[in-house]
């Protein structure tokens, strides 16, 4: 469904030049879900964006579904196959457009009938309700703007999502009724999913496998299983295992 | 017992809406020590409207009430907006919880930075640098030169929590309140981000409201944990006891917490009661003690 194959990414020219990303590789079956973990600044949100269209300055192969993309240009079809939840939702929305038009342009755009029904069942899947429907982001909590851009990008019924920690902004209550419906859908629809988070129970429960960055890079590329077990063969990877156990005060 | 640094008795926030008036704070009370306050609940349930009432953020029509809003026994409730920027970012900061929001696009993250520690420390603009740069370094920015030169686009989600969490401890607060200031956060970096506030309230006796949503951080980061609902603080406990919660929905909150060591198909998810916005509170006294000792 998605292969990625020798990715650069990069902003600015010498010397101010930034290497966000170096040559990372990877591929995701369809049905498949894949996690992408790792230090903050490693590169994870560059991939998404990269793959969605939103940077140019890459080198490299992406492919979708058997398709090679290529700089910025995204046609149609690209967007109904593959939507993206951006790590921050206050910016992904636009400030003066109510929940009901950031859904119903969603939908008219990819030429969906039953507008009036589909936003129901879309805010009620992300366990807002009806009251939600005619407000605006700044009308909003946090997890209320992340919940409208994950209905947001269901909407267009994609084959591929790119989810940018999409529940970080979550309590734990609601991130298991978001996790959940992404399994049903899954489940159901065969979707394929790369999920961001730096949560590794999120991502252990969520994926098949992930990839740990760091500066940059891809260090290692794992299973659920070898996660769950102690498996990992790079030394970041087990720091940020052994990390995860919890916090304990210096 | 001193005086406790922040005491809040009946809070409101209210606000108009087509469907008639929304209470999104109804009745909070707490008081603040030199200690870590945690503050966990479901999403919607008034745990940033609560900050933004504290610093006088909420926005007309908006509406903030309350029998009591004392910073060190002074009333700061709806104080006019010059009184209080005087001490918001000087006596009390806020990490937002759109901490890129927050920053203004159009200005390099060193500069704002620097004209947030000169607007409270003074001095001359060459040591401020250096002051930001350290605390770039401290909130484990690799390449503070680079950052300092950068928009706030150009950094990661990350990194823009930490830069936000580095300007607002630049002025050196009394009182910080952090919104899910470690959301984005990789577990190592989040640890060295946590030292720094928790060094903070133990060192300098700083008073640290921490929300968040990770129910096992704030049971091993904070001393004191109030449980929001519906805008109400429906449960208060000791961190340690987190787990020991009485009240059913810290219960639900609990049990939705995927494992690693314990994997299962589905998540628990909680089974809202509409007794629970009413209904009774548990641990619910009406003075509050200070672990830690004031
Ligand atoms: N538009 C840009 N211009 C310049 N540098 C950029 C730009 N966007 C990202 N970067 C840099 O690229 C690097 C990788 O950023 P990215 O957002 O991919 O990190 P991330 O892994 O998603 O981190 P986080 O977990 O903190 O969100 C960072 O050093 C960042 O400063
Ligand atoms: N301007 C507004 N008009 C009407 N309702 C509002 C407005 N701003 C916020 N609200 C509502 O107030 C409630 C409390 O919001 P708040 O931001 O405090 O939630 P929160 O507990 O911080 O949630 P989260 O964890 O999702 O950030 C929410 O239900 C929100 O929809
Ligand atoms: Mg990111
Ligand atoms: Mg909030």
């Amino acid at each position: 469904m998605l292969r990625v194959d020798d990715l650069d990414v990069w902003f600015g020219f010498p010397p101010d030049r930034v290497d966000a990303v170096k040559r990372a590789s990877f591929s995701v079956a369809e049905g498949e879900s894949f996690g992408l973990v790792g230090e903050s600044g490693s590169g994870k949100s560059t991939i998404l964006r990269a793959i969605t269209g939103l940077i140019d300055s890459w080198s490299g192969t992406i492919e979708v579904a058997g398709q090679a993309v290529a700089g910025q240009k995204r046609d149609r079809a690209f967007h109904k196959t593959v939507q993206m939840v951006f790590q921050d939702p206050y910016a992904s929305l636009h400030p003066r457009h109510s929940v009901d038009r950031v859904l119903s342009e969603t939908l008219k755009l990819q030429g969906m009938g039953d507008i009036d029904s589909r936003i129901t069942r879309l805010l009620e899947d992300v366990g807002l309700g009806q009251g939600f429907r005619f407000r605006y982001p700044h009308q909003l909590s946090g997890g209320q703007r992340q919940r409208v851009a994950i209905a947001r990008a269901l909407a267009a019924e994609p084959r591929l999502l790119l989810l940018d920690e999409p529940t970080s902004a979550l309590d734990v209550s609601v991130q298991a009724e978001i996790l959940n419906l992404l399994t049903d859908l899954r489940a159901e629809h065969g979707l394929t999913y790369v999920m961001v988070s730096h949560d590794l129970s999120v991502v252990g429960h969520m994926c098949d496998r992930l990839a740990v960055m760091r500066g940059g890079r891809i260090e290692e590329i794992m299973t659920v299983d070898q996660l769950r077990h102690g498996g990992a063969t790079e030394d970041y990877t087990r720091h940020l295992i052994a990390a995860s156990a919890g916090y304990e005060r210096a | 017992m001193s005086a406790p640094l922040l005491s809040v008795k009946n809070l409101r926030v209210a606000f108009p809406t087509r469907q008639g008036v929304f209470e999104a704070v109804r009745g909070v009370s707490f008081d603040l020590g030199r200690e870590r306050l945690g503050v966990v609940g479901e999403s919607g349930s008034g745990k940033s409207m609560t900050g933004r009432a504290v610093l006088g953020l909420v926005r007309p029509p908006g509406k903030v009430s309350a029998d009591k809003l004392e910073l060190e026994g002074q009333s700061i409730l709806n104080l006019p907006e010059r009184q209080m920027r005087a001490i918001r970012g000087n006596r009390i900061s806020m990490v937002m919880q759109d901490p890129k929001f927050s920053l203004n696009p159009v200005m390099k993250i060193g500069d704002q930075i620097i004209e947030a520690y000169r607007l409270h420390a003074g001095g001359a603009k060459d040591a401020a640098r250096q002051k930001a740069l350290e605390m770039l370094r401290a909130v484990q920015i690799r390449d503070p030169e680079r950052v300092m030169g950068a928009y706030p686009h150009e950094v990661s989600g990350g990194m823009g929590q930490r830069i936000m969490i580095a300007m607002m401890l630049a002025p050196d607060p009394e009182i910080l309140i952090a919104d899910e200031p470690t959301s984005a956060l990789d577990v190592s970096v989040r640890t060295e981000v946590l030292n720094i506030m928790d060094g903070l309230v133990r060192d300098r006796g700083m008073g640290l409201i921490f929300i968040s949503h990770d129910l096992n951080l704030v049971a091993q980061f904070c001393d004191r944990v109030l449980i929001m609902y519906a805008g109400r603080i429906v449960e208060t406990l000791a961190a340690k006891d987190l787990h020991n919660a009485r009240h059913p929905y810290t219960q639900g909150l609990l049990n939705s917490l995927p494992r690693l060591d314990h994997p299962v198909e589905r998540l628990a998810v909680l089974q809202r009661q509409d007794s629970w916005r009413d209904g009774p509170l548990e641990g619910e006294r009406t003075e509050t003690d200070f672990p830690g000792g004031l």
